[in-house]
């Protein structure tokens, strides 16, 4: 029994023992559950409030952009979309191949979509598809139990109604890259776009408005299970208002058809330009959505270059519209006098060149006016000969040339204005004089954008140093109302040049019109013709070749410049066409029509509105007699 | 040595309805409060519902509770008679789970027997104390404290082990290894001799390590730096943690906890109850459920030393350390103590085999309880 009493109490102290050690455990437990839950609780209570709570973001709702009638030129559409989240899908392949059978997947967008699912992190969702029709979405949607990974979402997606006529000005949108993606969180939602191009990109801050946050609680799959108060709103985009005159902009574009040109229409008093074409365009449309290879393809390597602005980013020799410009500087250097005459008989020799006019068998006698009407180059190389180029450059920079006007678009160019210190700055030489001759007819160095030219032929008419502007209001805002000084030139001086320009379009002129009515809109202008080839002493003594007969990238650009009406300018225009031969023959017409069509909207708008002032008047009063 | 007093004048011979009333019934109703626990939290898993879990883990807790109330009223020497029986019906069960398994799908650990899945690993857990009381009560004082006794003993131990081992069951094992060796201890053996084999132990460590797999390492790798691979391995303990320290010090009410109710805890309805407890309820609530795990176990502990004979106080208070090794290595796990071994709650967790292994366990200490006054001879049951 002893024995039993050893055994006894040996279990008894020994049980107590691990008694012990459990309670010792236990509050061990505590102890490690106490520093969790106290201790760092306030750590953890984050890290699951961090868990659950995701912040979403609400995409702003775009500016519109109108023109200054207040017609839309680029809108926010209903579009569908499909994304593949590559995490969530089981069988890749397999989804990828249930949807080609509902929506057509091709090759390359499926290659496209593989390489994109390569480069991001898989719980990114890629883009399959977007702006699908309501019946192929919906057919996704029903097909989505069977798809896993896949997400439909419907959202706003920039449309472009005039996509073509406008598509140099407004730009067009396309997915951030990557280097812009840490400039806002929505440029990591899927299928969002930014501003690529032109206005878009521009007044892209503008535009975009200011993303809005929801607080949703997630579950452990992202899924949302409810919206936490409270929501911030996004704020949608200012609008963006053009003194673009989108009926204007689109008889410009068709009248300049499928050449390869430029054309700017400004309003002389206030600079504001009308119209701004580029032509051959593209559809902006086609970039919201990834253009595709074959299109791009072609737009790069069409030889008109469709994706240039030609109105801003062109670069020309100005030609004889430059004349006005020459003729005002050698005024007021008294190299000439506006009785000055000079005789012209087709051909002045100077150094060891002979240089010729446009006019073979020559002019004749003419004084200043005449030559300007007439488009003489004989009568300006004589001038030259006697006048400095920085005179020529100086009076060329006082219109606008060699300017950058940041009107807002993409790839203005500020030309080239060449004089002495030019010379000696890039080519280390001395200015030559016979250079000046060919400045003096708008050739040379002298390059000039058909923008450039505008401004120019707005200047003279107007006697003011006006400055064009594209946007009428943005950020909400309207743009301050413009106020401009007189241009520091003799008023004499810009009322020859352009009496010279009447008599551009006046029986003998170069731009002379005989169809044209008594009654329309009296006109100026001038016309130019652009070499872009040198001619041969061999060709000239054979016969210089017709335009018609040589490739179209050596004939003559077209070019012409205009106001209208004389008396009290109202509207500008330049309009240069890229190897379109005569300036008299292509660019004219064009010109007149455009100054004629401007004139039109805008008398046919002012009867509507003082029709609608009227109206608004009697309403009034009725209702004062109610 | 006569029968008279064998069965002295205590002898405990009762009818059914009596014996069922000198039920130690302070157990078995902190057993029902640990159940009714569980019941609530698969309630608040299932978002609020009873089905599919809570509904049913009520009626195992029924089955297992009529179970645990028959063990309770058969008379001790039955069950000491049934001790190496019981051990050798665990093998066979182990073998044949490894041959069905070795037939049919791989890693197999239970049997089907229509109405539920046993598994024979966790039936071991108490058929290896039984069979280690039964021996030691054979044994007196001396005897007890030889290291011969140990031969038999660790037969006992590391036939099951191996075989649990391969299925393969890492965790179980080494639970059949500390129970036994809760017993051993308890039995009487010299204490030095748990000194070294700790330290053999500690040494064998880095030895042990090759012979991990692949999963096990992972673990183990997981324990001990959880934010390694937050996403992959980690993300369990992770979660885990994030549950237990933002239930703060009451939690954040029933149904509420955000890190369950949104599935971001993983096994919430097994391994991983104990998170959504604390989470739900706080420190205070977790705490509570602590000591009533304590409460319940230490009674099982104080029943083995108001025993007077060996086996009962073996039988009840190694049956008690080994359910706290369940239950401290399951909340260990969840709080980042010790590596994700894949033990359940046993009476909380969602699944079958844990709490029967508990209610069984439970039945027999009621057994001991009720006969703490029965006398055993050493060697037999004297039930001839």
């Amino acid at each position: 029994m002893a024995r039993e009493g050893l055994r006894y109490q040996t279990f008894s102290r020994r049980a107590l023992l691990l008694a012990g050690a459990q309670g010792l455990a236990l509050t061990a437990l505590g102890g490690r559950l106490y520093y969790l839950s106290i201790i760092e609780g306030d750590k953890y209570k984050l890290r699951a409030d961090r868990n659950r709570i995701s912040i979403r973001w609400i995409v702003p709702e775009r500016g519109e952009i109108f023109d200054r009638l207040g017609k839309t030129l680029a809108v926010n559409r209903q579009d569908f979309r499909v994304f593949l989240i590559p995490e969530q899908a089981r069988d890749l392949a397999g989804t990828l191949a249930r949807l080609g059978r509902v929506i057509k997947l091709d090759e390359r967008r499926l290659s496209r979509v593989q390489r994109q699912i390569k480069r991001q992190r898989k719980f990114m969702p890629v883009t399959i598809a977007q702006g699908l029709d309501w019946k192929t979405f919906a057919e996704v949607n029903v097909d989505m139990p069977d798809l896993p990974g896949v997400v439909t979402d419907s959202g706003l997606s920039r449309f472009y109604p005039h996509g073509n006529e406008i598509a140099h000005l407004i730009g067009y949108m396309a997915s951030p890259q990557e280097d812009e993606m840490p400039g806002s969180p929505l440029f990591q939602l899927p299928g969002f776009k930014v501003g690529r191009q032109g206005l878009e990109r521009r007044y892209e801050d503008s535009l975009r408005g200011t993303a809005g946050t929801r607080r949703v609680e997630v579950n452990a799959v992202g899924r949302e299970i409810r919206e936490l108060p409270p929501r911030q709103d996004a704020v949608s985009g200012n609008s963006l208002h053009l003194a673009i005159d989108l009926d204007l902009q689109q008889f410009v574009m068709q009248r300049l058809g499928e050449e390869a040109a430029g054309a700017v229409v400004m309003d002389v008093k206030t600079g504001e330009i009308l119209t701004l074409a580029s032509t051959p365009s593209f559809d902006p449309n086609e970039f919201t959505n990834g253009i595709s290879q074959e299109n791009w393809q072609a737009l790069l390597q069409d030889p008109r270059k469709p994706l240039i602005n030609k109105a801003v980013a062109g670069l020309y020799p100005p030609g004889s519209t430059f004349k006005p410009i020459v003729a005002m500087a050698a005024l007021e250097a008294g190299v000439v006098k506006p009785e000055t005459e000079h005789y012209c008989n087709g051909a002045l020799p100077f150094g060891d060149h002979t240089f010729h006019c446009w006019q073979k068998r020559g002019h004749g006698k003419l004084d200043l006016l005449g030559a300007l009407s007439k488009s003489c180059d004989i009568y300006f190389y004589k001038v030259a000969q006697e006048l400095d180029i920085d005179r020529i450059a100086d009076m060329a920079r006082r219109f606008g040339v060699g300017d950058v006007f940041d009107i807002g678009v993409d790839g203005e160019k500020e030309g080239l204005v060449p004089d002495r210190e030019w010379k000696r700055r890039t080519q280390r030489d001395i200015w030559h004089a016979g250079e000046t001759l060919n400045v003096s007819i708008g050739q040379g160095a002298l390059l000039m954008t058909p923008l450039q030219l505008a401004v120019m032929t707005a200047r003279l008419a107007s006697g003011y140093s006006v400055w064009p502007s594209l946007v009428r209001s943005a950020d909400g805002q309207d743009a301050a109302p413009n106020a401009f000084l007189p241009m520091d030139v003799n008023p004499l001086y810009m009322q020859l040049a352009r009496r010279g320009m009447e008599m551009v379009m006046e029986v003998g002129g170069t731009a002379h019109d005989y169809r044209r009515r008594k009654s329309a809109a009296t006109q100026a202008g001038k016309t130019g013709t652009a070499q872009v080839r040198r001619i041969t002493k061999a060709e000239r003594q054979t016969g210089v070749i017709d335009n018609k007969e040589l490739p179209w990238a050596q004939r003559d650009h077209a070019l012409f410049i205009g106001y209208t009406p004389t008396e009290k300018p109202e509207i500008a225009v330049s309009i240069l066409v890229q190897h379109g031969g005569g300036g008299s023959s292509t660019a004219a017409p064009i010109g007149r029509a455009i100054m004629d069509k401007a004139l039109e909207l805008r008398e046919s708008r002012a009867a509507a509105e003082a029709a609608s002032k009227a109206a608004a008047m009697q309403a009034t009063v009725q209702e004062g007699q109610d | 040595m006569g029968t008279t007093r064998m069965f002295g004048p205590r002898r405990v011979d009762k009818s059914l309805v009596q014996r069922l009333l000198g039920l130690n019934w302070g157990i078995v109703f902190l057993n029902i409060l640990i159940a009714c626990v569980g019941f609530a939290i698969l309630y608040s898993v299932a978002g609020g519902e009873w089905d599919p879990w809570a509904s049913t883990q009520a009626v195992r807790f029924g089955g297992a509770f009529v179970l645990m109330l028959v063990i309770a009223v058969i008379d001790i020497r039955y069950w000491m008679a049934f001790a190496y029986p019981a051990w050798g019906i665990g093998i066979a069960l182990l073998v044949l789970v490894e041959v069905m398994g070795a037939v049919g799908m791989g890693g197999q650990r239970w049997l089907d027997i229509g109405f539920m899945r046993i598994q024979p690993s966790e039936l071991m857990k108490i058929a290896v104390v039984l069979a280690l009381a039964r021996y030691f009560h054979g044994r007196n004082y001396s005897q007890s404290r030889s290291l011969r006794s140990l031969v038999i003993p660790l037969v006992l131990i590391f036939l099951p082990v191996a075989l649990v081992v391969i299925q393969p069951d890492l965790g179980t094992g080494i639970m059949i290894i500390a129970g036994g060796a809760a017993v051993i201890f308890l039995a009487g053996l010299p204490s030095w001799l748990f000194v070294v084999c700790f330290l053999g132990v500690a040494a064998a460590v880095p030895v042990g390590w090759q012979f991990l797999r692949d999963y096990q390492k992972d673990r183990v790798l997981t324990f001990l730096n959880p934010e390694s691979d937050p996403l992959g391995a980690g993300y369990q303990i992770t979660q885990s943690k994030i549950a237990l320290g933002s239930g703060g010090m009451t939690g954040k009410g029933f149904l509420e906890g955000t890190q369950s109710q949104l599935n971001f805890l993983p096994e919430m309805k097994t391994d991983f109850i104990f998170t959504v407890l604390a989470e739900e309820f706080g420190l205070v609530g977790a705490v509570s459920v602590l000591a009533l795990y304590g409460i319940v176990l230490t009674y099982g502990l104080l029943i083995g030393i108001g025993c007077r004979n060996q086996f009962g106080r073996l039988l009840a208070a190694g049956l008690s350390i080994s359910l706290f090794l369940y239950v401290f290595i399951n909340v260990a796990m969840v709080m980042g103590l010790m590596p994700v071994v894949g033990v359940p709650l046993p009476m909380i967790s969602y699944g079958g085999s844990a709490m029967l292994t508990w209610m069984i366990a439970y039945g027999l200490i009621l057994s001991v309880a009720t006969h703490r006054h029965v006398t055993l001879a050493p060697k037999g049951s004297g039930l001839g």
